[in-house]
């Protein structure tokens, strides 16, 4: 088998391969903040008597809060402020979906991209 | 002015062939490794309680230790055995192939960037809360720390590991200071774990809570792996990686559980899960001054040696891209004086900056979790493919880890629960990551690796590989 010898790349074309990088890192990264796909669902389930109390603190836990700065007033929207896990299961598969059609194409093609490397590699052997 | 030419494993200078210095030992290992770690104590790991109370931050720091041990001593047998700057990317090149390669030095640019990033918003946020002066921004705290590191990195691997060692022993020897202060075996005086914890709060969202948790238990140990990142600078890869990585591990898990166990006996869970300085906050809370600014030091201290060391492995990631064409090779080149991979270095600066004043630091720890799990999932099937290429015997190994293959299925299953509690709090960004890997693995496979020399890249002194 022939020793494969890869073309010689131009200036230029490794200039835009690095730019061709760096746009893709910046899109992936960049665009979920963009666009407010970046976050988890969180809301404050908001209660009208704001006491310590109220808001299921024992002495202990409002003696803290109170050393760290806050009223029950201001302690509310952080102790009221909730997750609410719903598993979204369409968005669910699409991710499945996505990670597993992913990892198989990566093992299958560096799988062909290895064999050449091997058989170059230890041809004489 | 110098000519440099960068051939496959080295730069030419003047005719003489540059390489990384072999300089470093186990203990640079170790400040390596838990240097870039260390800061997941400071901040980070206390989100998880966020994600389903104070009981589910500490579930997930023994589960999440289990797989990062898992990790680690994976990690140790290949990168014993592979020793080359890249870590796992020079694992992925012999193992699976080219197009896994780029991916996982990807995926470690991104984890290690993101990480940086993230430890410069930290610097920068903890000394603003500290001055608490009116507009006073964290913007220049950033910058300034950047671009400190990334010259420091510059100037040599190991003046940078020196530094990283000192400080991150000082921000260690903190977290012991304050957890034999507020006296550990008592509880009521300073501790109120019983009175904190209480059946009723300590799992808020029940069992879908601790899985959710997972996200940024994470955060507990990231980073770990970087070790291997050093492979080429070591003076014995085959002693010194396994050596300073299991000792980072061991050194991590006492530091997450006696961190769990202060902050959480000290704060109520939902405070403890929206700060930004868990430690430090307890310092503060324990009444004594000075273990409140030794606490303000030491986070600014993690944060510090945490950037540094991702600005190092980051770089050699990089390094390594340029060194077998997979990128441009101008990014191979070795600085003739400082022996460090300076255009890497450089490349990253301004991508790091750019993304610490567009992301804030809940954004640029998960961008960073994403990536280091996409990395794990591989490392747990390449360790299979390893054992079956060159079963135990036919190859010299550094290290040879026990149980195999229970730890691979271990780090493999905690992975996939991991890939749901993102699902929970950033699904759209784990598919728009994904499909980002997706379309630049197509442009590798299909345009850029013609440039790639083959034969070139197994280097190896190995037989060929069982099934070849």
């Amino acid at each position: 088998m022939p020793r494969y010898t890869p073309p010689e790349q131009s200036k230029v074309g490794q200039i835009f391969d690095i730019a061709v990088v760096v746009v893709a890192i910046f899109v992936a990264l960049w665009l979920p903040l963009k666009l407010g796909l970046a976050g988890a669902a969180k809301s404050i389930d908001a209660l009208d008597t704001k006491t310590w109390d109220s808001l299921g603190q024992n002495a202990t836990m409002a003696s803290i809060w109170e050393k760290l700065g806050y009223t029950p007033e201001t302690a509310h929207d952080v102790i009221r402020n909730h997750f609410h896990y719903i598993i979204d299961w369409p968005t669910l598969i699409i991710m499945a979906v996505v990670l597993i059609g992913y990892f198989v194409f990566l093992f299958r093609a560096s799988d062909r991209e290895y064999r050449e490397v091997i058989n170059e590699k230890f041809e004489d052997k | 002015m110098t000519a440099a030419v960068e051939t496959g494993k080295t730069t030419t200078i003047h005719g003489d062939r540059v390489s990384l210095l072999r300089v470093l030992g186990p203990a640079h290992v170790w400040a390596l490794g838990v240097g870039i770690v260390l800061v997941g104590e400071f901040t980070g790991w206390n989100f998880s309680a966020d994600k389903g109370g104070a009981l589910a931050a500490l579930i997930v720091c023994w589960i999440v230790g289990l797989l990062y041990t898992s990790v680690a001593m994976i990690d140790s047998e290949v990168t014993s055995t592979v020793a080359a700057a890249g870590g796992q990317y020079a694992q992925a090149k012999h193992i699976v192939g080219p197009l896994m390669a780029f991916n996982v030095a990807l995926f470690l640019v991104f984890a290690y960037t993101m990480l940086e990033v993230s430890d410069a918003i930290l610097l920068g946020d903890t000394i603003v809360a500290k001055a608490g002066v009116e507009g006073l921004t964290h913007n220049s705290f950033i910058a300034a720390t950047i671009v400190v590191l990334a010259w420091l990195n510059y100037r040599g691997v190991l003046m940078t590991l020196n530094v990283n060692f000192v400080i991150t022993a000082i921000a260690y020897v903190s977290i012991v200071i304050l957890f034999f202060s507020v006296s550990p075996w008592t509880q009521g005086a300073v501790l109120k774990l019983n009175e904190l914890v209480t059946p009723g709060n300590a799992l808020p969202y029940g069992w879908i809570g601790v899985i959710a948790a997972f996200q940024f238990g994470i955060w507990y140990y990231l980073g770990i792996e970087g070790t291997t990142q050093a492979a080429e600078e070591v003076r014995s890869p085959a002693r010194s990686l396994p050596y300073g990585t299991m000792a980072g591990m061991i050194t991590l898990l006492i530091a997450a559980a006696m961190t769990w166990y202060v902050c959480a006996s000290m704060m109520p869970w939902e405070y403890l899960g929206i700060t930004y300085y868990p430690l430090w906050d307890a310092g503060k809370l324990s009444g004594s001054p000075l273990l409140e600014e030794l606490l303000f030091v030491a986070t600014l201290l993690s944060a510090l040696a945490s950037a540094n060391g991702c600005i190092n492995d980051a770089a050699r990631a990089w390094f390594s891209l340029g060194r077998d064409r997979y990128l441009p090779s101008w990014f191979s080149a070795v600085h003739p004086k400082y022996r460090t991979p300076y255009r890497s270095i450089l490349f990253l600066l301004p991508i790091a900056l750019a993304f610490a004043f567009i992301a804030d630091l809940n954004q640029a720890i998960t961008f960073s979790i994403l990536s280091g799990v996409l990395q794990y999932t591989f490392m747990s099937i390449n360790i299979m493919m390893f054992r079956k290429k060159w079963p135990l015997g036919t190859i010299r190994r550094g290290y040879t880890h026990p149980f195999h293959p229970l730890p691979a299925i271990v780090l493999f299953c905690l992975c996939v629960v991991t890939f749901f509690a993102i699902f929970l709090g950033f699904g759209s960004q784990l598919i728009a990551m994904t499909i980002f890997y997706f379309l630049i693995s197509l442009w590798f496979h299909f345009y850029r690796y013609k440039f790639v020399r083959r034969g070139d890249q197994f280097t190896m002194p190995w037989p060929k590989p069982q099934g070849y």
